[in-house]
């Protein structure tokens, strides 16, 4: 039960990341995957690019920790953003910061299938469109994007729209704020035909050899 | 369904279509998954929403756990000293004895990396669909198993009902041709696969990994280049099953008997690709080239051959690429230009579900045999699985280590991921024979340089990073041979 509300349209300021391959283990690291709930990750989010041995803040600062940053939700990242580890603690921290679509040029395969179970949406953008939003927010850092999922489309300060390609089932999950399992379970009877044309490979089972 | 009657198919098809449950138009694919691995770091959640929603493990006995990321590797009989940790590996046990799930925990003589342990257990077979919460569950595709890693959600629903959807990847063929030169092994074939297509090269495929070079292959090597499959982008990396494989697994603990034995393997002598099957993309590597390969950067793909030099930023044309390799230098502080033979190494890791098998520990202590590591070098060797230890103690490869200066721990993640309190010392160099040379990934702070056991060990002795091949007797140092 990851995503708890239907995923509405939106209007935000934008979080400028252009590093490319930006790894999970950037976005949380591995020291902050003990605890066994969802909760509280946002202070372990990109953590040790913001902060300081001593817990202070760096100078300066993370571009997650400027003032003007709070409350924006979406990120404009470099290439391949979320390559590496599996963790799906990466989205349940950027979810905790408030991070709701992320723009790149590429996601890791996994990243983005953890994403769009958290209500993170990834939108991939084609590079001359990628340079221009950075050109954007460098120009004016206060410029705000529309999301609109439904429509498929983010708009621009001045009215300019794109288009943007999303996976149909996900954009069908994401819009109901349901997730993947209820569509699985309501499966079992072909599951079930599978299983009974299917023996099973192996049985994990069988007695612990001494 | 699709006709699988005429047309040609590459192994991951074949896979594919046989576990394909159902395919509704505009839904991924429902895809029946055989072997479920499960480990403390990322399954809790997992459990927790279960209970919520008041499901049970459909497959119990399809489902096996272990705990290795957050465990101590030292004296296993003192407590988890760090509470979250202690806590997360009591919560794994809780929740398989609740649950029914078959746990190889701490304690058990079948602990140990939950990717060295499937295949060690018989478990991990040719034409499974296998997955994990952990990117290196491609390291099961060695068998020609489509094996992959998937977050915490995909893990609640495969216990809840021992499938998955999933869009079909495209496939992308490795082929390495021609054979190894003594000194140079399969982890070095990985590295300059993922030196040339990048990290993202793979992204959206499926390698299949295929050519003389791999054949000739064992299985423990197999592993190490599909474990890094996920370090090139591709979610699995596989290899068809041949005589090799089927030697590997009979008369494993999990492997089927009698019988039912013969009957598998006529069935996995179907699996590899047909004759005129076609791939999406394909590379070919000449393994005769190779030369052993060491990073010297912040990601997999940033590696180099061990006798070429640091590359400049001034040299790279795409700005992206110049940005990343002048933040990667800075974190790693290397100069460009620099050779990377003679850089200093504080660190030597060697473990790993990408080299933390007998094999790797035989090459690793063929190298330290009489000799001693550098004064101020810590030299780690972390078998992959308690019953890896046993072995290498039993072969008197422990001995060795040990005399060598070395340290002997128990099985585990350990530095790789530096979850348990192995780590590094901020601005510490380490040549590990891990998979990720990430900023802080074996220690905040810490610089990773990724390399073959032989590499590793061959520095450790040095001091410095240094070629396996101008050892005495490198000759001796088969690339191929051994279960």
């Amino acid at each position: 039960m990851t995503v708890a509300e239907p995923y509405a349209a939106f209007t935000s300021k934008v979080v400028p990341l252009p590093a490319e391959n930006i790894d999970t283990d950037q976005i949380v690291p591995a020291r902050y995957l003990k605890v066994t709930d969802k909760l509280g990750l946002a202070e372990a989010l990109f953590r040790d690019w913001r902060f300081n041995e001593n817990g202070s803040l760096r100078e300066p600062r993370f571009v997650l920790d400027r003032p003007e940053m709070a409350g924006r939700q979406i990120l404009l990242a470099g290439d391949n953003f979320g390559a590496g580890s599996s963790r799906e603690h990466a989205p349940w921290a950027l979810t905790s910061w408030g991070i709701r679509a992320i723009l790149s040029t590429g996601f890791a395969d996994i990243f983005r299938s953890n994403s769009l179970k958290n209500g993170v949406l990834p939108i991939v953008v084609d590079r001359a469109r990628h340079e221009a939003l950075f050109d954007l927010v460098a120009t004016d850092p206060e410029a705000e994007l529309a999301v609109d999922l439904e429509a498929q489309t983010v708009s621009l300060p001045g009215g300019e729209t794109f288009a943007f390609d999303v996976d149909p089932f996900a954009r069908l999950m994401l819009l109901a704020g349901t997730d993947e399992m209820g569509y699985l379970l309501r499966h079992d009877p072909e599951i079930a035909t599978w299983e009974t044309n299917h023996a099973a490979r192996v049985d994990s089972r069988l007695p612990a050899v001494g | 369904m699709p006709d699988t009657s005429t047309r040609p198919r590459t192994l991951v098809e074949k896979i594919w279509d046989e576990h394909l449950v159902a395919e509704e138009p505009g839904a991924p694919s429902i895809l029946a998954i055989d072997l479920h691995l499960v480990h403390e770091v990322t399954s809790p959640q997992a459990f927790t929403g279960l209970r919520a929603r008041g499901l049970t493990v459909r497959h119990p006995e399809r489902t096996v756990a272990t705990a290795d990321h957050s465990i101590p590797t030292h004296d296993r009989s003192l407590p988890i000293l760090d509470s979250m940790a202690a806590a997360q590996v009591a919560q794994l046990e809780a929740n398989c004895a609740e649950f029914g799930i078959p746990l190889h925990g701490i304690g058990s003589p079948s602990q140990g990396i939950v990717h060295v342990i499937g295949p060690q257990l018989g478990l991990t077979q040719p034409g499974m669909t296998i997955v994990c919460g952990d990117s290196h569950t491609s390291t099961h595709g060695a068998f020609g198993a489509l094996a992959f890693g998937i977050g915490t959600s995909e893990v609640e629903m495969v216990l809840a009902t021992q499938c998955l959807l999933q869009r079909r990847p495209k496939t992308y063929e490795v082929r390495v041709d021609g054979r190894l030169e003594p000194g140079v092994s399969s982890k070095d074939i990985i590295l300059a696969l993922i030196a040339r297509i990048g990290v993202a090269g793979g992204t959206g495929h499926v390698f299949e990994y295929t050519g003389e070079a791999i054949r000739a292959l064992t299985m423990e090597q197999r592993m190490t280049i599909c474990n890094m499959s996920i370090e090139g982008g591709a979610r699995a990396g596989l290899i068809a099953p041949d005589d090799t494989t089927f030697e590997y697994l009979h008369g494993r603990r999990h492997a089927p008997q009698g019988d039912a034995w013969d009957a598998a393997v006529e069935r996995w002598r179907a699996l590899p690709t047909d004759g005129g099957a076609t791939y999406d993309r394909t590379i070919t590597i000449d393994a005769a080239a190779l030369e052993p390969m060491v990073t010297y950067g912040t990601n997999p793909g940033m590696g180099i051959p061990i006798t070429s030099r640091v590359p400049s930023p001034e040299e790279q044309s795409d700005p992206g690429q110049r940005r990343a390799l002048e933040r990667a230098l800075e974190y790693m502080d290397l100069r460009p230009g620099q050779e990377i033979l003679g850089q200093k190494v504080d660190v030597v890791f060697i473990g790993s579900c990408t080299n933390g098998r007998i094999s790797d520990l035989r090459l690793a202590a063929s190298v330290l045999r009489d000799r001693h590591v550098a004064d101020g070098v810590r030299v780690m060797v972390v078998p992959g699985s308690d019953e890896v230890k046993r072995e290498a103690e039993r072969e008197g490869l422990a001995d060795v280590f040990r005399a060598a200066g070395a340290e002997w721990r128990e099985a585990g993640c350990s530095m790789c991921i530096a979850m348990n309190g192995d780590q590094l010392a901020p601005g510490q160099y380490a040549i590990s024979t891990s998979n990720r040379n990430f900023e802080g990934r074996q220690g905040k702070g810490g610089r990773t340089l990724l390399a073959s056991p032989l590499t590793a060990a061959a520095s450790a002795i040095a001091g410095v990073v240094s070629d396996p091949r101008r050892l005495p007797g490198v000759e001796a140092l088969a690339v191929v041979g051994g279960r």
